[in-house]
């Protein structure tokens, strides 16, 4: 079953509802979701609610899209409702990309049928009758159990013909996506399931108004469906009073990094970063310094100490230079080297970008390696310059979201440690000790016993020196493997 | 009646109609902004963001070709951060381009190297990391070489063979900074489905898509004194050939251009037309016997509708995607070829000139021409028919290379003996021609009079939609064609390859019921060949379509039948259309292809 942070992970400050039935019930089950109230908000609205209302209902309730823009979940649902057509489409987009990020796969693993129910429940208020889950084919389990949810729902008439005794009807389909990133975008999405390449194009038009094969489509994540069917059986008033004024409800975040309790934690908006961090996520390992918490995803930015009790929600991210995304976050103590971050994440992008616009394919390339040059201590200060008018240039120029957001852990590691930057272009040190190219191995003479040992260990005969006698490292062969610092018994090997 | 909206760019007040891009808009101000991914002929793509340009209140810079103008939009176009922007995409586009500007085709004809002036890039920001890439070059096609390392990935060209051709020959593989334009599992241009139309290269902005060029074959030909060297020149150069000599779109410079042949050295300067003229003979001959075959003799093996043969980029075509129809295919060579394997039998003997000395050289508004010349079924002299095919822009070259003042040259005439022309034959150039020419021929011979169109002109097939219908309604016929009176000759024209695709479909389908059928591979047909001069735009099109109509008008003879140098080949060479010397020298059959 889904792995939701372990027993020690504190439930203090987590509210589920996203998560509300994961863990819980046995998603092969559909009796025990819907003795859980499964499927009652879908009963309610087609026989109790019009469309407009259900569409009043989840604007009135503040749900923003999951899935990294935090665009209004209602106003979209609106748009496509508004645009007349012979045959629309409810997408549910399960592309989760975000390395370390498995918010969508825990809920379909665990809670499939919200997913199909919120997916009916928007099909009616758009008027389509056809629902379609893109789901990356890494995701073998999820996979399963939608299978055997969509199933099971056709077998107790909760998809298909005459839902709920009324005219309705709405099926839904699994699509496979091949797990490129890109795919995530939902232009690129739809173009993946028409059978054409996962590129993105431009919008306008958006989605709603031209999508799935030229109709109106509505595209959600996973997590905002999740949200949906809890929202219409409790109330908007309900939802909206969690959160924060302008980001409802909550959270679903992949936690990784240095600290003791990684996993899911599901928590309100407005809750802040370092409550998350040290109250949930405990303390940082080997009481190492906290360093930063990179959030967003790959296209996210890492925030310092300074930004710890900033609420999280949607605008303050962005505000302090990152973004929500879709839940990542990564916490980071002193060892880790922000010129390395950057460029890991770089080097995420710009394996991922379609390679479609110029901007993208080629601008965060040369990011790349520029950083590259960089970690290896061929950096000028020039570089710095460049680094931030290319990453501006690309923000403002890139056809789509991954673009427009891709440099965005360089713009926010140089704002927040640009003296680590300069360390490595003027001093030709990295601080947290990662950059190898950076690094030099010393022997401290007074320390040196003369054991051997290191020379023994040393895969390149970098060391030399006679028994008893003080050793020296030749920095011209070594390949600063670190070895023969784990090796010495007596603290004579350190790296500078 | 169309909505206008009204938008703010640099300061200045415009209406447009909606639905029309910020780009559109700017064109009307008459201000400028770059572009390369944009062709007015594509679907926009917006994927090269050197055309983005600031609207206030939007956080990121907007793609001006892909932004629908709406009301109150306030547009700028020339500020800090637009021109920073394009700048550094430019730079980008750069840092993956093989810039060796002065060994390439397109050195000064090149729109990146175009841009990268206006913006004055004088060093590189970046890395130049064309070296570091194994980029392939494809040159194994007689026609089209395919240059990856010049390659700005635009996709002008895989819009231009899916949209406009329908062929697909080119598509987009890989992601990331492997992203590249490829063919079917990267196989040469040569072996995959490419029609060799051309209409890539006549779209790549820089030199990625180039035709494959003679001219250093050409020169040495001319040089070398133990051979006579003669060169046709097909209906469309006439009319675009002054473009890439500094003249406007529509120059008519027939004159000019044989004056220049001469000059350049070549020792007998023909022309195409008379072999067009000799294609409405055989190609009328053989509808008319085929209908004769369908209606009199109830042949079920004839095969209708026939289509025309002209076109090699149709003839690839209908290869790969509709092999069972090849019998409905003229068996009549295109032009090009039949006045080459005329020029090795029937110009060798009443010349007196050994045919193994003779190098047939052809100026043509296509690249497909150069496949068609190399093609085996292209040796019934004894020889290669066309040794060499030339674009109209390797024409242009050559002039120049040779100091040539073109536009001031005097007109002259074509040489004797395949040297004249009928109206008729010049209209090959534009779409509809083949069929008005034909028709033009074909009524009279069966009618004894003139088609029933003022001043011979067949409007209805004229002009630039994609598929034309025309019907003709046969009446009061000599006595020989009897059979023929009162049936309605239905005919239609298509131009582009998406348009025949459409036209064989219906045929497929056997939702069409028509006898004749022209196509065109290109756009606006061969006036909007893929061996034309750069660029070649729906505008363009237009006035080369105008001239060419013009030049119709003021020819002395304006029927194929009436040209005295066709009377004369058949009374002293073919005997008749359909003959067996003609079936030896001026027809052929093709061959099923494979559909990858």
């Amino acid at each position: 079953m889904t792995n939701l942070g372990g027993s020690k992970m504190s439930q203090h400050k987590q509210i589920r509802i996203a998560l509300n039935n994961c863990g819980v019930i046995d998603p092969e089950n559909i009796k025990e979701y819907i003795a859980r109230d499964g499927y009652m908000a879908l009963g309610k609205c087609l026989t109790e609610m019009k469309p407009e209302d259900i569409i009043r209902e989840i604007k009135d309730s503040g749900l923003r899209g999951r899935g990294g823009g935090g665009f209004p979940a209602g106003l979209k649902w609106e748009i496509a409702c508004k645009n007349k057509a012979d045959q629309k489409y409810v997408v549910c987009n399960a592309d989760e990309g975000d390395p370390g990020a498995f918010m969508d796969r825990s809920i379909l693993e665990g809670d499939p049928h919200a997913v199909l129910e919120a997916m009916a429940i928007c099909g009616y208020s758009m008027g389509a009758t056809k629902g379609l889950i893109y789901i990356r084919a890494e995701y073998p389990l999820a996979i399963e159990r939608l299978k055997i949810a969509i199933e099971q729902a056709r077998e107790f008439g909760l998809l298909g013909k005459n839902l709920f005794g009324t005219d309705f009807e709405f099926d839904i389909e699994i699509r496979y996506g091949a797990g490129a990133f890109v795919c995530g975008e939902e232009t690129a999405l739809i173009h993946s399931m028409e059978g054409l390449r996962g590129e993105p194009t431009i919008k306008p038009p958006y989605p709603a108004e031209s999508g799935y094969f030229g109709k109106p489509t509505n595209v959600n994540n996973v997590e905002t469906y999740a949200n949906v069917p809890i929202i219409l059986r409790k109330g908007a008033n309900w939802f909206n009073k969690i959160g924060t004024e302008k980001s409802k409800g909550t959270k679903v975040f992949a936690l990784a990094g240095k600290i003791k309790n990684v996993g899911l934690v599901e928590v309100p908006m407005g809750t802040t970063l370092r409550e998350v961090i040290y109250e949930i996520g405990g303390v940082i390992e080997n009481d190492k310094k906290f360093k930063t918490v990179q959030t967003g995803g790959p296209s996210g930015g890492c925030l310092t100490e300074k930004h710890l009790d900033t609420p999280i929600d949607f605008d303050n991210l962005v505000q302090a230079g990152s973004m929500m995304g879709s839940g990542g976050m990564i916490v980071m103590d002193e060892d880790n080297c922000m010129v390395s971050v950057a460029k890991f994440y770089l080097e995420f992008t710009v394996e991922e970008s379609c390679g479609k616009c110029s901007p993208c394919r080629i601008g965060n390339k040369r990011l790349y390696e520029l950083l590259d040059r960089i970690t290896q201590g061929k950096g000028e200060m020039e570089d710095l310059k460049r680094l931030r008018n290319m990453s501006n240039v690309i923000k403002d120029t890139s056809l789509c979201g991954l673009g427009q957001t891709s440099p965005n852990p360089v713009l926010s590691t140089l704002d927040n440690f640009y003296d680590e930057y300069v360390a490595h272009v003027v001093d030709k040190k990295c601080i947290a000790g990662q950059c190898k190219d950076l690094m030099t191995y010393f022997i401290i003479e007074e320390n040196c016993v003369g054991c051997t040992a290191c020379a023994r260990v040393c895969p390149v005969g970098a060391i030399t020196g006679e028994k008893k006698e003080v050793h020296y490292i030749n920095p011209e062969i070594c390949i600063k493997c670190g070895a023969c610092e784990e090796r010495c018994k007596f603290d004579a090997i350190i790296v500078k | 009646m169309a909505n206008t909206v009204k938008i703010n760019i640099d300061g200045i007040d415009v209406s447009i109609e909606a639905g029309k891009t910020v780009l559109d808009a700017a064109k009307k101000l008459n201000i400028h902004i770059p572009t390369l991914c944009y062709h007015e002929d594509l679907c926009v793509a917006g994927n090269c963001r050197v055309c983005v340009v600031e609207q206030e209140g939007v956080k990121n810079l907007v793609a001006s070709c892909a932004m629908p103008a709406q009301d109150g939009m306030v547009i700028h176009t020339n500020t800090h951060k637009v021109r920073n922007a394009r700048r550094h995409v430019i730079e980008l586009l750069l840092s993956e381009h093989n810039a060796d500007c002065t060994k390439c085709y397109k050195n000064t004809r090149c729109e990146l190297q175009d841009l990268a002036g206006e913006m004055v890039i004088n060093e590189h920001m970046f890395l130049d990391l064309v070296p570091d890439k194994n980029y392939t070059i494809d040159n194994l096609s007689p026609a089209i070489i395919k240059d990856d390392s010049k390659c700005i990935r635009c996709q002008r060209c895989v819009r231009t063979c899916d949209e406009l051709q329908h062929v697909s020959a080119l598509g987009v593989a890989y992601k990331g900074e492997h992203m590249k334009i490829s063919t079917f599992f990267e196989n040469p241009m040569y072996e995959v489905v490419c029609t060799n139309c051309g209409q890539c290269v006549i779209r790549c902005p820089t030199g990625a898509l180039v035709e494959k060029n003679y001219l250093d074959n050409v020169w040495d030909a001319i040089y070398d004194e133990d051979k006579h060297v003669i060169v046709q020149t097909a209906p469309a150069t006439r009319i675009a050939l002054g473009e890439d000599l500094g003249m406007e779109a529509g120059s008519i410079v027939t004159g000019k251009m044989a004056a220049a042949l001469r000059r350049l050295g070549f020792d007998s300067v023909l022309d195409t037309d008379f072999t067009a003229d000799l294609t409405i003979m055989e190609e009328g001959t053989e509808l008319l016997t085929r209908l004769k075959r369908a209606l009199v003799d109830k042949d079920p093996t004839v095969k209708l509708p026939m289509t025309t043969s002209c076109s090699p980029g149709w003839i690839k075509f209908i290869e790969h995607m509709y092999p069972e129809y090849l019998e409905n295919v003229s068996t009549c060579k295109s032009p090009q070829q039949m006045f080459g394997a005329l020029a090795k039998t029937y110009y060798a003997q009443k010349r007196g000139i050994d045919p193994s000395k003779i190098v047939s050289v052809s100026i043509m508004p296509c690249t497909a021409k150069k496949f068609e010349a190399n093609r085996p079924e292209m040796r019934d002299s004894g020889y290669q028919d066309v040794d060499m095919g030339l674009t109209t822009r390797e024409l242009a070259v050559m002039i120049k290379q040779a100091g040539i003042d073109f536009k001031e040259l005097p007109d002259e005439k074509f040489d004797s003996l395949m040297g004249k022309s009928s109206g008729a034959a010049v209209i090959f150039g534009a779409t509809g021609g083949v069929m008005e020419a034909a028709l033009r021929t074909a009524y009279e011979i069966v009618t004894g009079r003139e088609v029933p169109f003022k001043n011979l002109n067949i409007t209805p097939v004229r002009g630039m939609e994609g598929v034309k219908e025309a019907a003709v309604k046969i009446e009061n016929v000599l006595p020989a064609w009897s059979f023929l009176e009162g049936v309605e000759l239905k005919t239609v024209v298509a131009h582009g390859l998406t348009n025949a695709n459409k036209v064989m479909q219906a045929v497929k389908n056997g939702t069409a019921d028509w006898h004749f059928i022209e196509i065109m591979a290109c756009p606006g047909g061969c006036l909007g060949g893929g061996g034309q001069p750069i660029p070649t735009t729906p505008e363009i099109r237009k006035k080369r379509a105008e001239a060419i109509y013009r030049e119709d008008e003021g020819m002395a003879i304006r029927k194929s039948h009436e040209n005295p140098e066709i009377k004369q080949i058949y009374e002293e060479f073919l005997e008749e259309p359909l003959s067996h010397k003609s079936h030896w020298l001026l027809h052929t059959h093709y061959q099923a292809r494979k559909r990858e």
